[in-house]
């Protein structure tokens, strides 16, 4: 194995600013896009008093999933000592970082009073799901950043797996959280499981790894930087096990619905008869984002950069379907008040509540995406997070 | 001359100094008076609220649970109740929101049993849960429980996440999506917070009952329900009443009869 070689990408070319204005505008119209919300009221958006929460937070919770999951490469490498991973560990903390940013950005600026962001920062409730989370989102940034340290600032480089175990302890706690603002909701149908919150790990891995593969792929491929079939090979294999743990999941967290009556309601609506949510889990979720993407991932266009950049991309799709399914259609699934019953009322009590995405959440959430790829960009040309060549000679521990 | 002219000068200036010195006097005792004064009307004006009004002062107590018994047998007009809350606290004024985006504290609900066929109406509030998911879950405390039962939102603290809607099992929640206008004192409104029946405790602490018992014919009951002998706590004695959703043990303050 040759010695391995940090590098920052050129600041000063057309490329660089190119990047780094795509991202910046998509972060401008979600900004701009939030500003309208806000100005108005979100009378604007398509969200209700039944669907309270939009696209944004569909979004917003993707992001934030992601986040922890970006982490998982560098702990594979610093906790359970694999050095094929080593070389990517920077990119994967500062990439979760930047995951957990763009997505706090989004769930901010969906407040609808974002402007007591102090309120949120300096009151507490210690039995509020939110309360840990405003708690665990803040570590993380702060643990990951010492754990990025360690590994970039030689002196301290002893550090780095005693930091590494701290932030991947931390993470999957964090996940557990989000998962967890969903679980701990007796009231609706859809959230009242504790498979929520393990389901929410294992989809933080299948997500976080794909959007790590997109951006380990674009970033070396337009800094002309070699990556060999080494690293992207064991990177994909994986990305293929995370896939289908997630989907494993699914079909536990439906069966064991199915299985008692007074939750089959929920998941009869998504499966079958839900209209549009069932078209999102069918088609989205498990033909173009798992078994499309596990045959692109294992088949025949397996070695293949561009099917495996493609596969990432559609676990990204189904991602977002996923939860636009949890978020969205377990509000829009009728609450069962008088279980048994048929209930009607002005309040949409006893119907399926319906909800359309509005042009500026939906440039809301996009603008997450983008504020993430903007500080993903300038990090890497800030400091050294892409190794100079990840060529098989350079990665493989057990090459020449 | 010129000595006279400079001791004129002299003087002239000590007593530009003097009277400089005596202006800054002046302003500051001006200035002082007015950042005591109001703190002084203030101490008045509290004061003689205590002497006034001692049981505001006090604030809620938590020997009283107030709570409410709804007859869903009673040949009443629900909407009446619908009507006094709107009226009472200010609300259907919102120009702008779809139907799916109003705030309503109470609405009727229909419900049929789709096996026997028998169906009723009833009104459903907040529920007033002594174990309420809302203040749970609320990352800022704005949602709260008074000592005396009645789950409320702070305004000023709410930061309008939704959490507390998401979490609420009676779907007793609305936010308010647009800029509003014309607000009643009593109940404050604003853009960006939620909001939800307060059972009237404006009312309340002035020793009156909420405005839809008051508009209910006698079909809704008001009470304490700590007290062994208030009427309300004499009727769920004798006749028993049941809660919505009594399998979440959140133990709500509205009782039902005839559910």
């Amino acid at each position: 194995m040759k010695k391995l070689h940090f590098l920052e990408v050129e600041g000063n070319t057309k490329g660089f600013y190119t990047f780094l204005g795509l991202f910046g505008l998509i972060s401008l119209i979600g900004i701009l896009s939030a500003y309208y919300m806000e100005h108005h009221g979100h009378w604007v958006t398509g969200m209700s008093n039944q669907v309270v929460w939009g696209t944004p937070h569909v979004f917003a919770i993707f992001l934030i999933v992601a986040a922890s999951g970006a982490l998982n490469v560098a702990s594979i490498s610093s906790v359970f000592a694999k050095t094929a991973y080593k070389p990517l560990a920077r990119l994967s903390g500062m990439l979760a970082m930047a995951l957990l940013a763009g997505g706090l950005v989004v769930l901010l600026l969906d407040l609808g009073r974002p402007d007591r962001l102090i309120v949120a920062m300096t009151k507490f409730n210690f039995t509020s799901i939110f309360t840990w989370n405003i708690i665990l989102y803040s570590g993380f940034m702060g643990i990951v950043g010492i754990y990025l340290w360690t590994m970039m600032d030689r002196p301290y480089n002893s550090l780095t797996k005693k930091a590494g175990m701290v932030a991947f302890i931390w993470r999957l706690i964090l996940t557990t959280g989000t998962g967890s603002i969903f679980g701990f909701l007796i009231s609706r149908e859809a959230y009242d499981s504790a498979l929520l919150a393990p389901m929410f790990i294992i989809m933080s891995f299948s997500f976080g790894l794909a959007f790590f593969m997109l951006v380990l792929m674009g970033s070396f491929k337009y800094t002309q930087r070699e990556l060999g079939d080494y690293t992207v090979n064991r990177l994909k294999n994986l990305l293929g096990v995370f896939v289908a743990a997630v989907l494993y999941f699914v079909v536990i967290y439906h069966l064991t619905n199915l299985y008692s009556a007074d939750h089959r309601g929920i998941s009869a609506f998504v499966l079958a008869g839900g209209g549009i949510y069932t078209f999102l889990f069918w088609v989205v979720q498990i033909v173009l984002g798992s078994l499309l993407p596990l045959f692109l991932l294992y088949g025949p266009t397996g070695k293949n950069r561009t099917m495996i950049g493609l596969a990432s991309a559609l676990i990204i799709l189904g991602g977002l379907a996923q939860l636009y399914i949890i978020i969205v259609g377990g509000q829009a699934y009728p609450m069962q008040m008088f279980p048994g019953m048929e209930v009607s009322s002005s309040f949409y009590d006893g119907m399926v509540a319906s909800y359309a995405p509005s042009l500026p959440e939906i440039l809301l959430g996009l603008g997450g995406f983008g504020v993430t790829l903007l500080l993903v960009t300038m990090a890497v040309a800030a400091l050294k997070f892409l190794p100079a060549s990840l060529a098989d000679a350079v990665a493989d521990p057990h090459g020449k | 001359m010129t000595i006279n002219f400079e001791n004129k000068k002299q003087q002239n200036s000590e007593a530009s100094v003097e009277s400089s010195r005596r202006n800054f006097i002046v302003g500051s005792a001006a200035v002082a008076g007015i950042a005591i004064a109001p703190s002084v009307v203030l101490y008045q004006t509290a004061h003689a609220d205590s002497l006034q009004n001692v049981s505001a002062k006090e604030g809620a107590s938590s020997k009283v649970r107030w709570g409410m018994l709804v007859d869903t047998t009673k040949d009443v007009d629900w909407n009446k109740c619908v009507e006094a809350c709107n009226k009472e606290q200010g609300l259907g004024n919102e120009e702008e929101s779809r139907d799916d985006q109003r705030t309503q504290y109470i609405r009727v609900v229909d419900v049929k049993n789709k096996g026997t066929g028998y169906s009723m109406s009833l009104p459903v509030m907040c529920q007033h849960c002594e174990q309420p998911p809302c203040v749970d879950v609320c990352p800022t405390g704005a949602s709260m429980k008074r000592p005396d039962g009645i789950v409320l939102v702070d305004r000023h603290r709410c930061i309008g996440c939704r959490y507390c809607m998401m979490a609420c099992p009676y779907k007793a929640r609305s936010f308010v999506h647009e800029v509003l206008h014309d607000q009643k004192e009593v109940t404050p409104r604003g853009k960006g917070c939620v909001e939800s029946c307060n059972m009237c405790v404006g009312r309340i602490d002035k020793g009156q009952e909420p405005a839809c018992v008051e508009a209910s014919s006698g079909a809704i009951v008001f009470g304490d329900l700590n007290d062994p002998d208030s009427a309300i706590s004499k009727l769920l004695k004798e006749h028993g009443g049941k809660q919505i959703r009594a399998d979440l043990k959140l133990n709500p303050a509205i009782h039902y009869q005839g559910i």
